[in-house]
């Protein structure tokens, strides 16, 4: 495993963070029952005598999400394995049966892992599927709550499949807890089992966190933060934290065991003023529903159709660019641009060219405009590396591909962008600045300043045809060659 | 006959399982509930352990359903049978108490 | 002619309409006439609706007079225990928790009833939510034994099996989760199946313990359970814990006898009962030995511990499955401040004091630190009884014991005792904890004229020859 620097919550003080991710996997229906699982329908349209608890109702097990939850799980390097629902139980009005159905202690996945882009390992101790609750929306009291007068129930989420991934406390600070949902996020879009939107709901954190002096090797007392719904919220709420359960050390106090959540606003943890009461969930068997015990060869087939995941293609961009920066890598390697690049580099494109074109325009024009194949995009670049368009043209070119279908080259005709070669812009640069004699000198004395101006003059002319970069480049090789010729 | 239960136990499970009990309930539920744990503790007169829990009388596994939609119930249906609605939604008391 | 229609069983029925000798409205005639004279006696449904029945008949007639050919229960009389969802009549499982609400859903045993043109004319009373073996937990009434209206007609489906003897049914359906459609049956002298587990879908039957709750026929002959029983078997893909395979033809092969079958007398359960109830078992012995059976004894010691593990199986899982009556959705809701006061103050005034003690039980079994000494050790039982039982179909292919220790106790005879009370199901809590079949049948009367069964087991599956058993000791006792 890969060192990492990491940030404590206060000097001589370090993180321990585990986190709980609650996925809803992307089938057609819910866990139980044959309601659409859908986002945004009308409340309680969605409904049946399964998802509602309706006496007499009985559950049935939804094959694509044991699917998904097998897909996950080999992502993970987990191993997959016969597995029991259980009930859980305990009253809540958001959920119709007052028990949940969960996976307790036969998870259908157990025992993976998830390698960060820093190179860090976390540890996954499980992903079990288990169904959602309803919503409830407090009125009164500002909407919260714990101030509300009463609360309304929409059951259309209840049901909805879930696969709850909870790492081991290997996560270091509250950078690293980003990375790993964002990584792990990657990896469900990747596999098809979630659209991985977290302001839908559909990636939800729970995060466990404690903190020990750097160098016990112990773990102290633990708090559950709930309600982090960003990457942001989910950072803010473990570095609060942190210092949090820090100054109480500090302070001698005593640390309580207990379920906080973020308030966004206030920007703190709370402790929830719920009644206490021991959890006793009285998990026992769910006797509606026989194991799940996927098949071998299933589990084989599925092992052989998995997607190239984040980490693999990491490790190809690596490979060609050695140097790349992150950010740049992480827009690359992500699902919207891989097919693109991956048909650049096929094509015989500069690597490193690919990567520009993706990273900058194309993840752009794509959640933009939309539409491009990545044979179209692929085409463009390739005008590009043969030198026959300019950076500028290129950009000008891929939007236009976006909106317009037809050929590269009519959109070429169409935009007026002749394709050139270096020395064809060489003499359009020197056409240009043949009037400006006086800058042309002090340019050749070295004038930096100058350089701009000129170029200027070349872009109001051709700025459609030819880019600045490719303009000031022409005008380095004009310098270098007139000065050559005095020598 | 001893007290296998006691009434702290039987008002603990009470509140678990959301239910009330007067005084006079407690002493009653106390007391028949001890007649049938003692009933049931026969079970911990034979070594069992070779005896592998039984979860299920069938031993079938995956019974699996395909993931293609079905009607599910009209809301207006479902709020009819609520004992309490608001506009689209069911209504309940509020969750936490007063402040 | 009314007294003759009651007497017709479903086959006898289906000739006399076939041959138009009587019209379904006629039978639907003397059927409410029946329950006008008997009901007010004995008390066995909660809900009633003979104009509806009427007017299925009338349609039937209609049907059969183009020419239709209808189904196989056509123009039966069926009583719906009240815990099986049903759109045309409310379904409370007496309680008072679901007073009024009617399901938006047919329980999928409703609907094969309903598909083979069965007359649905009310639902029964039982114990509430189905704990009880006496019909005495009900909270809307008591049904009376039809035999002797101070004696109770047995549990839960006391409603069902009352219905049937006093023939205001021709059939009816009950469930059973520790006995509850076998120890009625017997002890007001009816037949009462309950099939292998899975084998009929629990879809839309209000769930007592999940993993023992069997819904099955309470009839007035053998062949009638024949019929009923295929018409509601078979795989449902509402029921994860449906049974796949094909159900088998039992009307068919009634008749192939019992020759060459070994039945083994269950003797540690025949000890259980009283004098007069042995020896209705032995008759049933004799019976099966004169058809050509072979029979013989065998203890199974390990049955002892049934008991004990259903009373820890079926409240663990109850407690469970009655959660969901909090007040939110359906039924029942007292005011609250809170939702957990609302929900607390709804259970509590919806539910009865044996629906709560076995919830309380359940809960207790389930907690942290019992758990593995409740829950998981009565597990341990069932495994520990199906190996018995495997022993014992090793060398048997059907066992004989009683259904009930006991004939019909009086009405409060037992019910200031719930050990005493559970006591009553000894002999049948063992076929559901291994999920096995089982049928009462009645045999004879004791020395008061109350009837006594006597109950036949078989292994998984085994609902054929469990039929032809049955049929044999029918027809040998008659």
């Amino acid at each position: 495993m890969k060192t990492r620097t990491t940030t404590g919550p206060a000097e001589g003080w370090e993180y321990v963070i585990g986190l709980e991710v609650h996925t809803e996997l992307k089938t057609a229906t819910k866990l139980f029952c044959g309601c659409p699982n859908a986002f945004g329908e009308e409340p309680n349209t969605s409904v049946c005598p399964v998802c509602l608890g309706l006496p007499g109702s009985l559950p049935v097990m939804n094959e694509q999400a044991v699917d998904f939850a097998i897909r996950v799980g080999l992502a993970l390097d987990a191993t997959i394995q016969r597995s029991q629902f259980h009930r859980k139980n305990y009253f809540y009005p958001d959920m119709p049966k007052d028990y949940q159905i969960s996976q307790y202690d036969v998870p259908i996945n157990a025992r993976g892992h998830l390698e960060l882009p820093s190179g860090r390992v976390i540890g996954i101790e499980r992903a079990h599927l288990e169904e959602d609750t309803g919503k409830l929306i407090h009125r009164g009291g500002h909407g919260r709550i714990e101030s509300a007068e009463y609360s309304l129930i929409d059951y259309n989420r209840s049901g909805v499949p879930l696969l709850e991934i909870v790492s081991a406390p290997d996560i270091r600070d509250p950078e690293e807890a980003k990375e790993y949902v964002t990584e792990l996020r990657a990896i469900l879009v990747t596999v098809g089992a979630s659209d991985g939107r977290m302001e839908e709901g559909s990636l939800r954190v729970d995060a466990n966190v404690s903190v020990r002096p750097i160098g016990e090797t112990g773990f102290r007392t633990r708090v559950e933060i709930k309600n982090l719904n960003s990457l942001r919220s989910l950072v803010r709420a473990l570095e609060f934290e942190g210092l949090r359960q820090v100054h109480l050390y500090e302070d001698g106090e005593a640390m309580i065991q207990q379920t906080r959540f973020w308030d966004e606003a206030r920007s703190v943890t709370g402790a929830l003023r719920l009644k206490e009461e021991a959890n006793d969930y009285r998990y026992f068997p769910e006797p509606d529903l026989p194991p799940v015990a996927p098949d071998s060869d299933l589990i084989e087939e599925r092992r052989a159709q998995l997607p190239e995941l984040p980490s693999a293609r990491r490790g190809y961009l690596a490979s060609l660019l050695p140097d790349l920066s992150g950010d740049l890598r992480e827009t690359v390697i992500a699902d919207a641009c891989w097919p693109y690049f991956r048909a650049a580099i096929d094509a015989n494109i500069t690597p490193a060219r690919a990567a520009a074109r993706c990273a900058n325009e194309l993840t752009a024009l794509l959640a933009e405009i939309g539409e491009l194949t990545p044979t179209r995009f692929v085409e463009v670049l390739t005008l590009e590396d043969r030198g026959e368009l300019g950076a500028s043209q290129v950009k000008i070119l891929l939007r236009e591909a976006c909106v317009d279908a037809a050929t590269v080259p009519d959109l070429i005709a169409k935009l007026g962008l002749s394709a050139r070669d270096q020395r064809a812009i060489k003499s359009m640069v020197a056409e240009v600045i043949a009037p400006f004699a006086d800058e042309w000198e002090r340019y050749l004395d070295g004038d930096e300043k100058i350089a701009g101006f000129l170029v200027g003059q070349v872009m109001r002319k051709y700025g459609r045809q030819i880019s600045g970069a490719d303009a000031r480049q022409a005008l380095v090789e004009l310098g270098d060659e007139a000065r050559k010729s005095t020598d | 006959m001893t007290n296998r239960i006691d009434q702290a136990d039987v008002a603990h499970i009470a509140q678990l399982a959301r239910l009330s009990l007067s005084g006079e309930e407690l002493i009653e539920y106390q007391s028949t509930l001890s007649r049938i744990l003692e009933v049931i503790e026969v079970m911990n007169s034979e070594d069992l352990s070779s005896y592998p829990p039984m979860d299920h009388p069938l031993e079938t596994v995956n019974l699996l359903r395909d993931d293609v939609v079905h009607p599910g119930l009209d809301r207006e249906v479902v709020l009819a049978m609520a004992p309490s609605s608001e506009d689209e939604y069911f209504r309940v008391p509020r969750i936490l108490g007063a402040p | 002619m009314n007294d003759e229609i009651l007497d017709w069983g479903i086959a006898e029925l289906a000739r006399r309409l076939e041959s138009r000798d009587v019209t379904t409205v006629e039978v639907i005639d003397a059927y409410q006439e029946q329950i006008a004279i008997q009901e007010p006696e004995v008390d066995a449904f909660l809900s009633l609706d003979l104009d509806a029945a009427h007017r299925r008949a009338m349609d039937q007639d209609d049907r059969r007079s183009r020419g239709e050919t209808l189904g196989r229960l056509a123009g039966v009389p069926v009583a719906l225990k009240d815990n099986l969802c049903t759109m045309e009549f409310p379904t409370t499982a007496a309680s008072k928790i679901l007073e009024g609400w009617t399901p938006p859903y047919n329980a999928t045993v409703v609907d094969r009833i309903l598909d083979q043109d069965g007359i649905v004319v009310g639902k029964t009373n039982l114990d509430e939510f189905a704990m009880g073996s006496s019909t005495e937990n009900s909270a809307y009434k008591i049904t009376k034994n039809p035999y002797d209206l101070e004696r109770v007609p047995g549990g839960s489906s006391g409603g069902s099996a009352a219905a049937v003897a006093s023939r205001m049914a021709l059939v009816s359906l009950g469930s059973d989760t520790g006995g509850s459609i076998r120890q009625p049956a017997s002890l007001t002298g009816v037949v009462g199946f309950k099939p292998t587990y899975g084998r009929v879908s629990r879809y839309g039957l209000l769930a007592f313990a999940s993993s023992l709750d069997q819904i099955g026929p309470l009839t007035a002959s053998v062949e009638d359970a024949a019929l009923v029983a295929e018409a509601i078997m078979g795989h449902d893909p509402r029921d994860a814990t449906s049974l796949q395979e094909v159900a088998p033809s039992l009307v068919a092969s009634l008749a192939e006898g019992v020759r060459g079958i070994r039945v083994g007398i269950l003797t540690n359960l025949v000890e259980t009962a009283t004098p007069q109830v042995q020896a209705s078992v032995l008759r049933a012995a004799e019976v099966l030995t004169q058809s050509g059976a072979s029979v013989a004894e065998i203890s199974l010691d390990e049955l002892a511990f049934g008991l004990a593990a259903y009373y820890v199986v079926a409240p663990a899982e109850a407690s469970s499955n009655l959660a969901r009556y909090d007040g939110v959705r359906y039924g029942l809701r007292e005011a609250g401040s809170t939702v957990e006061e609302m929900m607390i103050a709804t259970r509590t005034k919806g539910f009865g004091p044996e629906v709560k003690r076995r919830i309380m039980l359940g809960t207790y079994a389930l907690s942290a630190g019992y758990y593995d000494a409740f829950y998981v050790t009565a597990q341990r039982v069932r495994t520990l009884v199906r190996t018995a039982f495997a022993r014992a179909y090793a060398d048997f292919d059907l066992l004989l014991c009683p259904t009930s220790p006991t004939t019909a106790f009086r009405i409060g005879e037992r019910s200031s005792d719930p050990v005493e009370m559970y006591r009553s199901d000894v002999c049948t809590i063992p076929s559901n904890l291994s999920g096995d079949p089982a049928i009462s049948i009645p045999a004879g009367v004791d020395a008061d004229g109350l009837p006594i069964g006597v109950q036949l087991l078989g292994p998984a599956l085994s609902e054929q020859l469990l039929f032809r058993g049955a049929y044999a000791v029918e027809r040998g006792l008659r």
